[in-house]
């Protein structure tokens, strides 16, 4: 009962940062068609400008999350505009050769910044308790991961569902052209859906120290899992990403957790069988 | 329309040897001589070319995207170190045994999941690939997990060569048996069969159309390459006598995949250029220090992508159209 507990709390906690790096990822590629595979490094990126910024510059945990939204988001729509809309028209091969060359470069460039070391995750002070939920107590720091996340998800539902650019979002991931004609700019579109992503994905990783850690390889070594995510959850679906992202989380801390020697066995077996029963994931559109 | 006899005539044609198809085995046979210190490195080379041969099949002639070859390259491996470890040291019945090993895993995943494309099939691929390497390194007892397979020892070839300190004898069985499966996989390419791969990669609703078996095919071809990567796998395993679990890492998966980018892809002989520049470049910058290795070759593989797509043969190909067209 403690175990189950503790590895539904834990899986909760990882599923979370699964969600918030995978679902910009999952967007981009149901609105363009765009297989990133560097999105990770969006996410290290962010884990690196939150770290940087508590440390160096004394601000404080919320403000630094915040600004690690923002940085990343600004810095992919620089990486967007000038880079990844030349693929836009290619093949996948091209945007996983290209993606994959993103990755290594970002590797490098971090180690050369921060170091090759994992970096010690900043847990402010006022997060460094247990929390009593009555029949049990639990990490201050995971059950506050696991709450803005939550609120964060709501948002996005909100936006998505509710408001217009939402809307414009939902019509031109069911059909690009269709939008396209009746007056959305879908172009645009993208830009903003691609930073929103990839600033989500900045949070998720600078939220996500404590969880994934975080060492210049991060974006190759969590790569497969958002990955993962992505597919299992379908293209383009956010309600599959954050199934597909708790379902992994679970499953994988439950793995580790009763066989760490091969405890991801069971993620990689449970992908195969998904996908081959499902090839477009579970929410994704045939 | 064009008639029996000219359709004929053109894959004669096709077929036909050329000249410059002498220069890569020429130049693996002057390397020999040329840098007896490199022989180590030199068999690696081979190895990696035969190995991006095998994708080359798959990727650029049937236009398969595999993220997760490294799973073929790792049984092949697996399988002679194994068969050598518990006292069978015989090297040609142990490449022959890892070819049939891992051609079956191919046939039997390819059957699987070559039912799925675009992001769904990368992800299988990936997915079976790191299902494989979950395995190995769980099975500690055959494969030595994390420390890696040791007490490989390997009898002589033919019982006649031994393998020697400084990698002669490896160096020139890698070659050997890269020359045997070049010329299968040419004749492969050459034959209706590979023409119809290639009809599949052009446009897959056609061939549905015209009744051509085309799942079948794809996975036949899946197998084929399987066991091409098992062979190169076993080459390793034999001349190095040891097998560590990044046989079959999403690295090794990765390294294949942008050999034969840089090499070109659908011409065979990209797997020649490719894997000599990939594995001198990584030999030499990775001495200065990863980073500069992974930034230079991340650098490549955005600029090859961006403006050399048909990689360093594609440009090689538009150097001699241009030139023949000055001259004319």
């Amino acid at each position: 009962m403690t175990a189950a507990l503790s590895i539904g709390f834990d899986g909760l906690a990882y599923a979370m940062v699964l969600f918030l790096i995978s679902v910009g990822m999952s967007v981009t590629m149901g609105l363009m068609g765009f297989a990133n595979l560097a999105h990770g490094a969006f996410a290290m990126l962010g884990g690196y400008l939150a770290i940087t910024l508590m440390r160096e510059a004394g601000i404080p945990f919320v403000g630094a999350i915040v600004l690690a939204f923002v940085g990343v988001a600004l810095i992919s729509v620089v990486f967007e505009r000038t880079l990844y809309r030349r693929f836009y028209a290619k093949g996948e091969l091209d945007q996983v050769l290209f993606t994959i060359g993103l990755v290594f470069m970002s590797i490098a460039v971090c180690t050369l910044i921060w170091g090759p070391v994992n970096v010690v995750p900043i847990v402010p002070d006022f997060l460094k308790t247990q929390v009593d939920l009555g029949f049990r107590e639990f990490p201050a720091y995971r059950t506050f991961l696991i709450l803005v996340s939550l609120a964060i998800i709501v948002a996005l539902w909100y936006g998505l569902e509710r408001t217009k650019v939402g809307a414009q979002i939902r019509a031109a991931v069911n059909n690009r052209r269709m939008a396209q004609s009746i007056g959305i700019d879908v172009d645009r579109l993208f830009t903003i859906t691609f930073a929103l992503g990839s600033g989500l994905a900045g949070i998720g990783g600078a939220l996500g120290v404590e969880v994934l850690g975080l060492t210049p390889f991060y974006a190759l070594e969590w790569l497969v899992h958002f990955m993962i995510v992505v597919a299992v959850g379908g293209l383009g679906s956010i309600r599959g990403a954050f199934v597909a992202a708790v379902l992994i989380g679970v499953i994988d801390t439950a793995g580790k957790y009763f066989f760490p020697h091969a405890g991801a066995f069971f993620l990689f077996v449970i992908t195969i069988v998904v996908l081959l029963w499902r090839p477009q994931g579970l929410f994704g559109r045939a | 329309m064009i008639g029996i006899a000219e359709r004929g005539a053109f894959l004669r044609h096709r077929h036909r040897l050329s000249w410059a198809e002498s220069v890569p085995w020429i130049a693996a046979v002057a390397a020999f001589f040329l840098f007896p210190s490199y022989e180590t490195l030199g068999a690696q080379v081979l190895i990696m070319v035969l190995f991006a041969l095998s994708l080359d099949l798959i990727l650029g002639y049937a236009g398969i995207i595999s993220l997760g070859h490294a799973a073929f390259f790792g049984i092949g491996a697996y399988t002679a170190g194994i068969l050598s470890a518990q006292g069978w040291g015989e090297p040609i019945s142990g490449l022959v045994l890892a070819a049939i090993v891992a051609g079956i895993a191919g046939f039997i995943s390819g059957w699987a999941i070559l039912r799925t494309t675009g992001l769904t099939l990368l992800m299988l691929t990936l997915c079976f690939a790191e299902l494989l390497r979950e395995i190995a390194n769980e099975q500690e007892h055959y494969t030595g997990g994390d420390d890696g397979l040791r007490g490989i020892r390997m009898d002589p070839i033919f019982g006649v060569f031994e393998f020697d300190l400084f990698g002669e004898t490896a160096y020139l069985y890698c070659l050997a048996v890269l020359f045997i499966m070049f010329v299968v996989a040419r004749a492969i390419v050459h034959s209706p069969f590979g023409q119809s791969l290639t009809g599949i990669r052009e446009n897959i609703r056609r061939m549905h159309a015209v009744g051509a078996p085309v799942h079948l095919k794809l996975v036949t071809i899946y197998a084929i390459s399987a066991a091409m990567a098992g062979v190169a796998g076993a080459l390793l395993a034999q001349t190095t006598e040891y097998v560590g679990l990044t046989v079959l890492s999403f690295i090794r998966s990765g390294d294949v995949l942008i050999v034969i980018i840089l090499g070109g892809f659908g011409r065979l002989y990209g797997a020649f250029i490719g894997a000599p520049l990939y594995m001198v470049l990584q030999d030499q910058l990775a001495k200065q220090s990863p980073e500069y290795w992974l930034f230079g070759i991340g650098l490549v593989l955005v600029v090859v992508v961006m403006f050399a797509p048909r990689g360093v043969l594609g440009l090689l190909e538009d150097l001699g159209a241009r030139f023949r067209r000055d001259s004319r």
